[in-house]
């Protein structure tokens, strides 16, 4: 317990209904993250890493394009759930192996395609990293080669991955879980930028829970029709 | 590859990971339906929605009608979606292949419900007494269809082809399911479910009463057709439509004209 990272800092914010964690001195392994319909060639990686401290460094490394940096930055506290933040991803790979690519490569895809427009700089400035804001990082490596990669490749390739991001990230790593994103999610800034405030179907749902899908299914829905 | 070939080949989009056959579901004239799993949501499966090019069309022009036509069904089901009309997200499209990926809605249609509830009854219906014949759970279902309808004409949409085969019946949690057992219970549950509109591949957007009436003509129609014997319940949807719309009454009085001239205006004059 002794080990959570800035507590004495963070007191003064509302921590106190959260769980205490385990201290996390096991070695966390990344993991290689699920999706059906795209080619067995590509492997998405993904994390969430909480209490972040060096997020200006992390955007100029973005900014100046350090080709070591070929990650997605998200601000955590815009995703929902994991399956929204899955559905910007599986976006972005798709348009990938489509060669339809709107920004200049698969990673920034992740962060613009969670916009409900097709503006891309204002897609950067809402869900990508922001140094003065971001407290909490999702984390998402998209790699491909011309075959799919053996067992043993791959679970080299995702140790390179974690423990470049564990040397560069100031924060504790935790899983991309549902549990985990909730503990973050901005609902306010979710439902100015995806335009849920105001819509019948909320209104009418008590259930607190049933509400929250149905935040994260217009939210995946608008990501769909972007631009429509 | 050992399995026969299929009928039609699938979308590219079915086809870029091996590790999953496509189910094809129907077969309609203008589209496909397959069941394939979700992209992001694993153990999850999505309805897959595909219109295949058409060769006897002029190439841009096909490529133009099919992508303005999944985009306008994604807009329907969106707006839909927002305002509380029960009908399945979209979950991805890429209109320009011609495809969209939107949630699997479970249970079966409303025409199988109905269907179990009539049961195999193959003697003349008039001849039949209702009389002593519990039909409050078939009367809800109707009520639930005609509350749904209501809230998709509110809602501005018109679908253009309402028939029970365009309806899901989505199973409740147990706790809502009627309890019991024997035959009265099973043919209850048979019509238990939350109505869920699909297939808006014909629906437009119209504040109309003519296209609002005309929406409501070809579910009486396809009830008619589809279940003569359960006919006489119908004014049980108009009943429940006129209390969940506003606008209810100009368009079930629009409906009485349009009995009597048929789906079609009058071209003459």
């Amino acid at each position: 317990m002794s080990k959570r990272p800035a507590s004495s800092e963070t007191s003064d914010l509302s921590t106190t209904s959260k769980r205490p964690k385990p201290p996390s001195n096991i070695t966390m392994s990344l993991e290689r993250i699920p999706l059906e319909h795209i080619p067995p060639n590509y492997r998405v990686y993904g994390a969430l890493f909480r209490d972040v401290s060096n997020a200006p460094f992390l955007q100029t490394q973005l900014i100046s394009r350090n080709p070591e940096f070929e990650y997605a930055f998200i601000d955590a506290s815009t995703i929902v759930s994991r399956a929204h933040l899955l559905a910007a991803v599986w976006n972005a790979v798709y348009s990938s192996v489509e060669g339809n690519l709107r920004t200049p490569n698969v990673h920034s895809e992740v962060v613009a395609s969670l916009n409900i427009n097709n503006n891309i700089a204002d897609g950067y400035r809402r869900w990508g990293i922001t140094s003065d804001k971001t407290k909490d990082l999702v984390v998402v490596k998209i790699l491909s080669s011309p075959e799919p990669l053996p067992q043993a490749e791959q679970e080299n390739e995702a140790e390179e991955v974690l423990s470049h991001l564990t040397s560069q990230i100031e924060g504790r790593l935790v899983r991309l879980t549902d549990q985990e994103i909730a503990e973050v999610t901005d609902w306010q800034k979710v439902r100015k930028y995806y335009k849920l405030n105001g819509v019948p179907v909320l209104d009418q749902t008590k259930d607190e829970a049933v509400k929250k899908k149905k935040m994260e299914s217009m939210a995946i829905m608008g990501m769909a029709l972007r631009g429509l | 590859m050992t399995e026969p070939a299929t009928e039609f080949p699938p979308p590219k989009i079915l086809t870029l990971s091996p590790a999953h056959k496509p189910i094809l579901i129907t077969q309609g004239a203008e589209g496909r339906l397959y069941k394939t799993p979700s992209p992001f949501q694993p153990d999850q499966f999505c309805a897959l929605k595909y219109r295949p090019p058409k060769p006897y069309r002029h190439p841009i022009l096909d490529a133009r009608l099919t992508k303005a036509r999944i985009s306008s069904e994604a807009k329907v089901l969106d707006r839909c979606y927002r305002e509380g009309v029960p009908v399945p997200a979209v979950l991805a499209k890429d209109a320009a292949a011609g495809w969209m990926m939107i949630e699997w809605i479970e249970g079966e249609p409303v025409r199988v419900g109905i269907n179990k509830w009539l049961g195999e009854r193959p003697e003349d219906d008039a001849v039949v007494d209702h009389s002593q014949e519990d039909e409050t759970p078939l009367i809800d279902l109707m009520k639930r269809i005609g509350v749904a309808v209501g809230a998709l004409h509110r809602t501005g949409v018109v679908h253009g082809d309402l028939t029970t085969s365009n309806m899901m019946l989505r199973p409740w949690a147990d706790d809502r399911l009627p309890n019991g057992h024997g035959d009265k219970a099973e043919k209850a549950k048979a019509v238990a479910g939350d109505v869920v509109v699909i297939d808006f591949g014909l629906a437009m957007q119209s504040q109309s009463d003519e296209d609002r009436a005309v929406d409501l003509y070809v579910l009486e129609r396809a009830f008619a057709s589809t279940h003569p014997r359960a006919e006489r319940l119908f004014h049980h949807i108009l009943d429940s439509y006129r209390g969940a719309f506003k606008k209810a009454p100009g368009v079930l009085h629009k409906l009485e004209d349009v009995r009597m001239r048929g789906r079609k205006r009058s071209m003459l004059g």
